[in-house]
């Protein structure tokens, strides 16, 4: 098949699995989860058979695979929309393609398939647990999700969204592709609505991803006037860009290329949650923990960063702009690393975390490190997926403890109450400790660590200091907590009843954390810097020259440098140490030491923004919208319209219609009818040759005036 | 030859007695056969004139045919009337026959 034609093709199959789950085959859980999985295994085989063949094309940055139509009729002019893949694509189509494919096989387990229906769940809820009957004495065993069907459908769409986004070679598709995820987001965070914390955490995502949509939407509505283009090889030809230079905005001095950067930037800043639009990422959390990783980890935010990854030829365009993306990235590195170190839930931690992580990725942009944020973006989504499918499984393996002992006040997701699980789980255990050590920069094994020093080395080697240090600390509070999270989880004795009695998950959530612990340890090795000391050579740096060929000034090698490499060594192995040490022998809260309320409290971001936003938002909307303007000004009128136009109609009636029309016209000429009948109807004698006479008579009294009036 | 005059003499006198005893007699059957006299006397007419006419042209015959042709139809429905009005009320006289009076 040719090349063009299976990138169309590459998102269709999710897309047409969820139609077909909702259309046909929701009532058969079995049947709705094989044709999800088998449209997500078909995208799968497309996208690797794409990414094989890119690799084999010489400059592919130069001459990408590219088709388009023309779609809209904008005057004289067509709106084109298309697939293009070049190596930004390419890169980004493959761990795409792989984290849904092992996402979608995760849920089979996650979901408990194969498990018997639950004593007494409901749609909407999370599934109880069934009893069973087994050699003549009771068990509580996990049971199937009641809405196991509608899950995959959405999660169908949802890679349908990501893929289309992935491969649209112009902003409005991808645009496209940005909202129907976000939809999908709201839909899956919400997907337990019986859950009043689940229904708040979905329209709280939206919301929040809202605002910035509606700055990106600007930004491309401006673009597109600017240009008349909404395609990116058009757009970055050197002519364009020149013009999107030096067009003035009006905004700050602003010139146009940094007002629509910008704009863009604002949209990622809401859907790869970075400060000050993170407040919803945690609280989705709140949704199954497939999307958790699915999502909020490995696609839809990694999605957000992708666009600016795609638009940097216009951002990079202003300072300014890239000061603004540094900064808000550095600090929010930063800032959601120290949350992460005093949060209890296990999935919460790993929510800042890759709030933190994304905020490495937009500094590096910022910084103008192209191929380090792709690197990172790759490696994170990778690593990220698979820690949260791990505490998926952790969390799974709580649950089954929690069905044991039959106490449903203990929280299947506080660290607190776990504890010793190494050896209850030990897939989970040591993919976990992969995932965890990568995310935390683990030296020379993990993936983590050349993605995370290529970032520290630009940001040294590019003369940004301050940048460079937030990051540094940012990344040793990462190994510090993610140590802190591996502790309290799998090392040490069980603290819980629950904790003893867990056990390994199934194969369908054990074999997709293998597969992606590979990918977290290798995927670093195709990007290891050139000159770095042993190591460098022996493979080559095929990702930065395969990925910088996207741009069309290749980025060049960075010379080496020890203080970087040193820093990134210490703060990840001294990171990961302290965290050790401080929480080997930590067995409650009130024994740990940053259980600060500042920290635990998020820096108390959702109060002040219900203060400062949401609550004179509720008040105007009450008071002034609608008591004032909606029943005042707006019923006022419309029930003004109900007495005036019954006084019109009375008017009508009593001085029109009674008199003239019934009076004079209706009733006045049945009178003159009956009085007319009545002075005729002597004549109506009934006998024939009366009436001849009278026919007669009248034809000759006719005759004779006819005769003498006219002829004569 | 007769003279057209005299035809149309003839026709007037014979549709005046038609209209008279359509207009005096008191039979119901008499009335019909007043009736008959008039259409005749206008069949007359018809021949009259199509002979002291164009004489290919045959429409005043034609027309003469079709006058039969009604009458005769005319006649039966007529007839029939009357017998029925007879059977129910026992008289054929038209002046007895007044139900459709006010």
């Amino acid at each position: 098949m040719r090349t063009e034609l299976l990138i169309w093709l590459i998102p269709l199959p999710p897309v047409l699995a969820f139609f077909l789950i909702v259309i046909f085959t929701n009532k058969s859980k079995a049947l709705s989860h094989t044709i999800a999985v088998g449209g997500a295994l078909l995208s799968w085989l497309g996208s690797m058979i794409v990414f094989v063949r890119a690799l084999g094309v010489e400059h592919l940055g130069e001459h990408p695979f590219e088709s388009s139509i023309p779609w809209l009729p904008t005057g004289d002019t067509w709106f084109r929309i298309g697939v293009l893949v070049d190596p930004l694509t390419a890169v980004t189509l493959f761990f795409v393609a792989w984290t849904v494919l092992m996402i979608f096989l995760y849920s089979v387990g996650y979901h408990n398939f194969g498990q018997p229906a639950g004593d007494h769940d409901h749609a909407g809820l999370p599934p109880h647990g069934a009893t069973v009957d087994e050699h003549g004495h009771k068990h509580v065993v996990p049971s199937i999700e009641p809405m196991y069907s509608r899950f995959f459908a959405f999660i169908g769409l949802f890679a349908f969204g990501m893929f289309t986004l992935v491969v649209s070679d112009n902003l409005l598709t991808l645009f496209v592709g940005w909202e129907i995820m976000g939809l999908c987001s709201y839909l899956l965070i919400g997907f337990w609505y019986g859950k009043p914390s689940a229904r708040d955490a979905a329209v709280k995502a939206f919301m929040t991803t809202r605002i910035g949509d509606v700055f990106m939407l600007l930004g491309i509505a401006y673009l597109y006037s600017v240009t008349g283009t909404l395609t990116f090889r058009e757009i970055f030809n050197e002519e364009i860009l020149h013009t999107l230079q030096s067009v003035p905005s009006g905004v700050l001095n602003f010139s146009a290329a940094g007002l629509i950067g910008l704009l863009l930037f604002i949209g990622t800043v809401g859907k790869s949650a970075q400060f000050p639009l993170h407040v919803w990422l945690p609280d989705a959390m709140e949704g199954p923990t497939p999307v958790s990783a699915m999502i909020h980890a490995a696609t839809m935010v990694s999605a957000g960063v992708y666009a600016v990854i795609r638009m940097f030829p216009i951002i990079s365009l202003d300072e300014r702009t890239m000061a603004v993306v540094a900064f808000i990235g550095a600090f929010t590195a930063l800032f959601a690393a120290t949350i992460a170190v005093a949060q209890n839930d296990i999935k919460r931690v790993l929510a800042y975390s890759t709030i933190s992580q994304l905020g490495f990725m937009i500094a590096a942009l910022g910084i103008g490190a192209y191929v380090a944020a792709v690197f990172h973006l790759i490696t994170h989504a990778f690593f990220k997926a698979l820690l949260f499918l791990g505490s998926g499984s952790v969390i799974h393996g709580m649950e089954h403890g929690v069905l044991h002992t039959g106490d449903h006040k203990v929280d299947p997701q506080d660290m607190f109450n776990m504890g010793g699980l190494k050896s209850k789980m030990p897939i989970t255990f040591w993919t976990f400790l992969i995932g965890g050590f990568a995310l935390s920069g683990f030296p020379l094994i993990t993936a983590g660590f050349w993605s995370k020093d290529e970032i520290l080395a630009d940001a040294f080697g590019h003369g940004h200091p301050l940048i460079f240090a937030t990051l540094a600390i940012a990344a040793f509070m990462t190994a510090f907590y993610t140590m802190r999270q591996i502790t309290l989880t799998f090392l040490g004795e069980p603290r819980t009843k629950e904790a003893e009695h867990a056990h390994e998950t199934p194969w369908t959530m054990t074999t997709p954390l293998v597969i992606l612990s590979f990918f977290a340890v290798t995927y670093g090795w195709v990007g290891i810097p050139e000159h770095f000391p042993l190591l460098g050579g022996l493979v080559p740096n095929w990702l930065h020259e395969f990925v910088g060929g996207t741009l069309a000034e290749h980025p060049e090698t960075l010379e080496f440098n020890w203080i970087p490499l040193l820093t990134s060594l210490i703060v990840a192995l001294g990171g990961l140490t302290l965290g050790y040490i401080v929480y080997r022998d930590v067995n409650s809260p009130a024994e740990d030491k940053l259980q600060i309320g500042f920290l635990k409290n998020k820096y108390y971001f959702d109060e002040i923004y219900a203060v400062v936003f949401i609550k004179p938002i509720t008040w105007f909307a009450e008071n002034i919208v609608y008591k004032f303007l909606d029943q005042g000004v707006i019923d006022g009128i419309l029930h003004l319209f109900g007495p005036a136009t019954q006084g019109l109609g009375d008017t009508v009636r009593n001085y029109f219609d009674l008199p003239v029309i019934n009076r004079f016209f209706g009733d006045g000429s049945a009178d003159v009818t009956y009085w007319f009948g009545g002075k005729l109807r002597a004549i109506q004698t009934g006998r024939i040759q009366q009436y001849f006479t009278l026919a007669l008579i009248v034809f000759i009294a006719l005759g004779a005036a006819l005769y003498f009036l006219v002829l004569a | 030859m007769v003279p057209l005059s005299w035809y149309l003499i003839f026709s007037a006198a014979l549709f005046s007695i038609g209209l008279f005893g359509v207009l005096s007699r008191r039979n119901a059957v008499a009335i019909l056969l007043g009736i008959e006299l008039m259409l005749n006397a206008v069949n007359v007419n018809l021949a009259a004139f199509w002979r002291y006419g164009d004489v290919a042209d045959i429409a005043g015959q034609v027309f003469a045919i079709i006058v039969f042709a009604v009458a005769a139809a005319e006649v039966s429905v007529g007839l029939a009337l009357v017998i029925s009005v007879y059977r129910r009320r026992n008289t054929v006289i038209a002046d007895e026959i007044d139900l459709m009076k006010w």
